[in-house]
């Protein structure tokens, strides 16, 4: 597969090294040849894919600066390069060049690991995440439920990130913030729950090329035919789930002003901004999830465009810049209030549809068929 | 060799090695960070069996929902490590009785799987078969009535442990945030027109 594709890739004069390392490599490594090659191969593959991440997730810190500021009618970041373009460089460098204070009675290695254990699940999450008909690392049958169990465990981070620098302030913030993040977690998997019923795959291809089918999308408007549609209160229950689960506003009391106790209180320097790329890496990962669930990933609105990975990219900076705009937008909720709504209003709200979708499934009327 | 075998013993190290440490561990908060490795590298193996349902599910159930609990109990618990320490040797005939007997046990079962001469293979299934849809039809038809039961039996645990957390009328005076939620501004608010007044 490398081969072929190196092969083609690289220009002719580089032929004769490709296969001179073809041949030497199967006599090297004989009979695990294969094996080494499918691993390196891999490993680029997963290159491909996390590099521009990390991109994106620098960016989109300089995003929500400048869009921020555009909406509350001020310029944002404009300093470091032209438009302010060179920020976020100039933001890594600062903080990889501040000291990371470790408290005195840390728990050293748990206090160096919490970082890790919030920023790699948003990573990992993308192995099944499909960009394209094909265009997709591991294609996996049960992609949407990995992407689930991954993120479930970011919450780890946040735990340990409290509980590590051994301080009660930490500690609150992160059981309010762990509650937080479980508590939303059930009407997020009530509202997929809905989502596979009517796609009847967990596969995430399958789920973006189904919506792609019925009604509408015949009469060429392939937008209305979207999950957000038929869905809607499962897509709005989803969505502020989303905001929920990446502690943004309005949900974001890990970092309330005025009752200032976030988990990541102890920390500073590289470690806490690991944890910053981490809420914008689970925040582009939702945004991901959410335009290929509700929003038909790939699939363009109208029939007489093509389909394309430019439109999943159009649509993530579509629901990314809604991210933006609830929080220039909205006040923040209080604690008390964000559990009402999770466990009160949201499950209801979800157990309701699920009978509802399930109902609609079955009679005549049935759209997913 | 096969590539598979090399990281079948690769996750299979991690496993021993992370068990091992969840006994051996002082402080219980490492010890039920090393139960979570050692669930990751089942999950690994799990899914070299092509069992990815399960593997799955393993993580999205224990370390996803059950550990992140324990891990919350077993931070709020004001543990004294060396207190742990005492009775040792008064648990030690006991635990050394139980321990010997699972040892036993697993060892009888490797070894009619040794003696017994069973091929332990893995049946391989084509690439079309769909490991979760298979298991759902299996327990929504087959296996309805132990289905339906177990749930049962998490929502009556669900039912009891809300109903433990009801102790009667809240005798303080405390806010109620769905009452909150529902006031509108005409309720706390009146709003008087008064013509301005000449200051003579």
């Amino acid at each position: 597969m490398m081969i072929e594709t190196l092969q083609q890739l690289l220009p002719g004069f580089l032929t004769p090294c490709v296969n001179w390392l073809a041949q030497s490599g199967e006599g090297v490594f004989g009979s695990l040849w294969p094996d080494i090659v499918t691993l390196v191969w891999t490993v680029v593959k997963v290159m491909l894919i996390i590099a521009p991440l990390l991109g994106a997730v620098a960016y989109a810190t300089f995003a929500e600066r400048k869009v921020i500021g555009w909406m509350q009618a001020r310029i944002g970041p404009n300093r470091v390069g032209p438009w302010g373009l060179f920020q976020p460089l100039a933001d890594g460098v600062k903080v990889f060049l501040k000291e990371i204070v470790i408290p005195a009675h840390a728990d050293k290695a748990v206090y160096l690991l919490a970082p890790v254990f919030s920023f790699a699940p948003a990573l990992i999450a993308c192995a099944v995440i499909p960009f394209d008909d094909f265009l997709v690392l591991a294609d996996i049958d049960a992609s949407l439920l990995f992407v689930m169990s991954v993120t479930s465990v970011s919450v780890y981070g946040i735990i340990l990130a409290g509980w590590a620098p051994n301080s009660k302030y930490a500690f609150f913030g992160a059981m309010r913030s762990a509650a937080q993040m479980i508590s939303y977690e059930v009407p997020m998997g009530l509202a997929l729950v809905v989502v596979l019923m009517v796609s009847g795959s967990l596969n995430l291809v399958d789920i973006v090329q189904g919506q792609g089918r019925g009604t509408f999308a015949g009469m060429g408007l392939k937008f209305l035919s979207w999950n957000w549609l038929p869905l809607w209160p499962m897509f709005i229950v989803y969505v502020a789930s989303v905001f929920a689960e990446c502690n943004r506003a309005p949900f974001d009391l890990a970092e309330g002003e005025s009752e200032i106790i976030g988990f990541h209180v102890e920390y500073s320097g590289m470690a806490f901004a690991v944890f910053q790329l981490a809420e914008y890496g689970a925040m582009l990962m939702g945004c991901t999830l959410v335009s290929l669930l509700f929003l038909g990933g790939w699939l363009s609105p109208v029939s007489f465009l093509p389909d394309g990975i430019l439109w999943l990219l159009v649509k993530i900076f579509g629901v990314l810049v809604l991210f933006y705009w609830v929080r220039a937008t909205f006040p923040r909720y209080r604690y008390d209030q964000v559990m009402r709504l999770g466990w009160k209003v949201f499950i209801p709200v979800c157990l309701i549809w699920l009978a509802v979708v399930a109902c609609w499934m079955l009679s005549p009327w049935n759209i997913w068929k | 060799m096969e590539f598979r075998t090399l990281v079948f013993y690769f996750l299979a190290a991690i496993l021993v090695f992370a068990s091992l440490r969840v006994v051996t561990l002082r402080n219980p908060v490492h010890a039920a960070l090393h139960l979570v490795l050692a669930f990751f590298s089942a999950c690994g193996v799990w899914i070299l069996l092509q069992a990815e349902f399960l593997a799955i599910a393993l993580i999205l159930v224990y370390v996803g929902a059950v550990m992140v609990l324990f891990l919350f109990v077993v931070m709020l618990l004001d543990i004294d490590l060396d207190r742990l320490r005492e009775g040792f040797w008064s648990y030690l005939p006991m635990a050394s009785i139980v321990s010997l007997l699972v040892v036993a046990e697993m060892v009888l079962v490797l070894i009619s799987r040794y003696w017994g001469a069973q091929e332990s293979d893995v049946p391989q299934a084509d690439t079309a078969y769909s490991n979760v849809r298979a298991v759902g039809r299996l327990l929504f038809t087959e296996y309805v009535y132990p289905f339906e039961l177990a749930s049962v039996v998490l929502l009556v645990g669900i039912v009891a442990a809300t109903a433990l957390t009801l102790r009667g009328k809240r005798k303080s005076k405390s806010i109620d945030p769905s009452r909150q939620v529902f006031v509108k501004a005409r309720d706390r608010l009146r709003l008087v027109r008064m013509p301005a007044e000449k200051r003579d």
